[in-house]
């Protein structure tokens, strides 16, 4: 199955995801003080004992802080990249499959979608439906749609083409039977490479638009948040606000972003030479 | 040439067409009153709602409403902002450069430190140097953006004071200097003035850095594979058994050859440059059209909103076709 040396990048990608989120998911266990109340320390206290990443100016321990903040950027990231995976790839099968005027309108739409800034994008849609999980959760999906649509309607190109495709045809199977059955299945992995770096890029946007203050209200721990309230004491020094919340998103997002290029080079052992 | 670009424009059209109508759709069609975010919940009477409704147009038929839009984006005529009373397309035109001087040095900042590790990289493939490129690269775009901008504002401004907090120039001798172009890199040197030049510079270092370290991954990358892809072609072996130093083969005989790739994900990363510039500009209160965007949405300021949006679509859809131009040129293989 999976060999040290060969997928190293797969394995210690999962090592580092599965650490992260069973950190998320046992927060209750782990996390020593509640995150969103006060503690008996001073405010902004620099890490030690027992406040290990310091307090913020309400007290509140930053430790615990991190460790539940990853609640939120986890399951919108997962939550909009299965919405985009669904919805992306259906279009790209049928715009694939049909082809004609409506693949060509589909493309250029999602093409016109891919090339304008996702995170500008997202901005202007929570900034017209209103912060909060829900509107975050649909604008993260709704950037990333373009990005499963082309893989899915390229592989469909490339498989339609295939003969086995043909004497499913000629034995009389319907488009809707020829096109579930024969193609859809052959397209998936190739598809399937993509949700790894996609929810890599979408914890990144969520923390940028919970930085922006586009997220949950205060006093919810959310790592993008959290930084932002840092900011507000970076001139004083406070360090410990913003380098550990920070450095989980980077855990998290380098993480998926190794199990993306292990799965790739899996898949493509050509590609593993080259990339 | 001149046929290549008309066709490319054309393509640009419906593509520009489609953004728009997404921005209508976004900034429209989805649920949230722009005048009830615009009044705030306080003390908002029905009239006054339709008062608003009246003054930004939204009472008219939604075919209407498109039209008269595209129209306006067509002439560039985004209306006036809410919040301070001047033209939309006035206050973009004034905070644009700024953002395109941020845009070029962090470009170039990417392609530079991208292009070199890649060619590094893959001339030393598969050794240590190789796979330390390689998790590097992984690293810098899992990067957010702002906790970059944070942490070299904490380290290089905060507490080695090396660099400026902020803004984007020495503010006491800005006080006496009026802008010409407001890319102040060039106005400063128009004006004769060094010490100026060398402030706008000295203000652009940690920006821009910030911004190069984002988008230098990809470069890296693909300069790498594109790299690898020429070393072990025939002519780079005969450069080498004609006895030309290593370093005339792998810049004058492959990396030359490599180039095509990289200058399509130069061009590619573009949206990236632009989406990291939006918290690159805030963190470094750097006053340009994505921070302009994002005070618009704070004050809920619909129509500055809306322009700064169209704007950006048409700048992007510009970059683009110039990437294509360029692309072109750089290959005389591809026909136009």
């Amino acid at each position: 199955m999976l060999r040290l040396r060969r997928d190293y990048l797969l394995i210690s990608g999962i090592l580092i995801v599965g650490l992260v989120v069973s950190a998320t998911l046992l927060a209750p266990l782990l996390a020593p003080f509640d995150p969103t109340a006060p503690t008996s320390g001073e405010r902004l206290l620099p890490p030690g004992s027992p406040f290990y990443m310091g307090t913020d100016q309400l007290q509140r321990d930053v430790f615990s802080r991190v460790i539940y903040g990853g609640r939120v950027p986890i399951l919108v990231a997962l939550i909009s990249c299965a919405l985009s995976l669904v919805v992306g790839t259906l279009l790209g099968w049928i715009a694939g499959y049909t082809g004609g005027r409506l693949d060509r309108a589909l493309s250029l739409i999602m093409d016109a979608i891919y090339s304008f800034p996702a995170l500008i994008l997202a901005i202007a849609i929570v900034a017209m439906l209103g912060p909060g999980l829900a509107n975050m959760t649909a604008a993260i999906a709704f950037v990333y749609i373009p990005t499963y649509f082309r893989v899915a309607r390229g592989q469909v190109l490339a498989v339609r083409a295939q003969e086995f495709v043909e004497a499913a045809r000629a034995l009389g199977a319907s488009s809707v039977r020829t096109l579930l059955r024969h193609i859809a299945p052959n397209t998936l992995p190739a598809v399937m490479t993509v949700p790894s770096f996609n929810i890599a890029d979408a914890i990144l946007t969520e923390a940028a638009l919970s930085f922006l203050g586009f997220g949950l209200p205060p006093p919810t721990p959310d790592w993008g948040f959290d930084i932002q309230n840092g900011q507000k004491f970076l001139q004083s020094g406070f360090w410990w606000l913003i380098t550990f919340p920070g450095l989980m998103i980077i855990l998290l997002s380098v993480g998926f972003g190794m199990i993306g290029e292990g799965v790739n080079d899996r898949l493509n052992p050509r590609r593993r030479r080259l990339a | 040439m001149a046929r290549y670009i008309l066709a490319r424009l054309a393509f640009t059209i419906p593509m520009l067409l489609i953004l728009l109508t997404l921005v209508f759709v976004i900034l429209r069609i989805l649920p949230g009153d722009p005048c009830l975010a615009l009044l705030g919940g306080r003390n908002v009477t029905p009239e006054g709602i339709a008062q608003c409704r009246e003054l930004l147009g939204l009472n008219r038929p939604i075919l209407v409403q498109y039209l008269d839009y595209l129209g306006d984006a067509a002439r560039l005529d985004f209306g006036t902002s809410v919040r301070t009373g001047l033209p939309v397309t006035q206050e973009l035109l004034l905070r644009f450069p700024a953002t395109v001087e941020l845009a070029v040095f962090g470009m170039l900042g990417a392609t530079l430190l991208g292009m070199l590790s890649g060619v590094y990289a893959s001339v030393r493939r598969d050794q240590r140097a190789d796979h330390v490129i390689r998790v590097l690269n992984i690293a810098s775009f899992a990067m957010p953006v702002f906790w970059i901008g944070l942490m070299f504002l904490m380290l290089f401004a905060v507490r080695w004071r090396l660099f400026p907090a902020g803004g984007r120039l020495d503010p006491v001798a800005a006080a006496f200097f009026t802008p010409v172009t407001n890319l102040y890199t060039i106005d400063t040197l128009l004006r004769g003035n060094l010490y100026l030049f060398l402030s706008s510079l000295h203000h652009l270092v940690l920006p821009s850095l910030t911004l190069a370290i984002v988008v230098s991954g990809f470069i890296g990358r693909m300069t790498r594979s594109s790299m690898l892809e020429v070393l072990d072609r025939e002519y780079v072996t005969v450069a080498r058994a004609k006895g030309l130093h290593e370093r005339t083969v792998i810049i004058r005989h492959a990396l030359a050859n490599a180039l095509i790739p990289i200058v399509t994900v130069v061009g590619l990363q573009f949206a990236l440059l632009m989406a990291g510039a939006i918290l690159t500009e805030t963190v470094y209160s750097w006053p340009g059209i994505a921070r302009y965007l994002l005070e618009s949405i704070s004050s809920r300021d619909f129509t500055a909103i809306q322009g700064a949006v169209i704007f950006i679509a048409f700048f992007i859809s510009a970059v683009n076709l110039l990437v294509d131009v360029l692309y072109a040129r750089l290959d005389p293989r591809i026909r136009f």
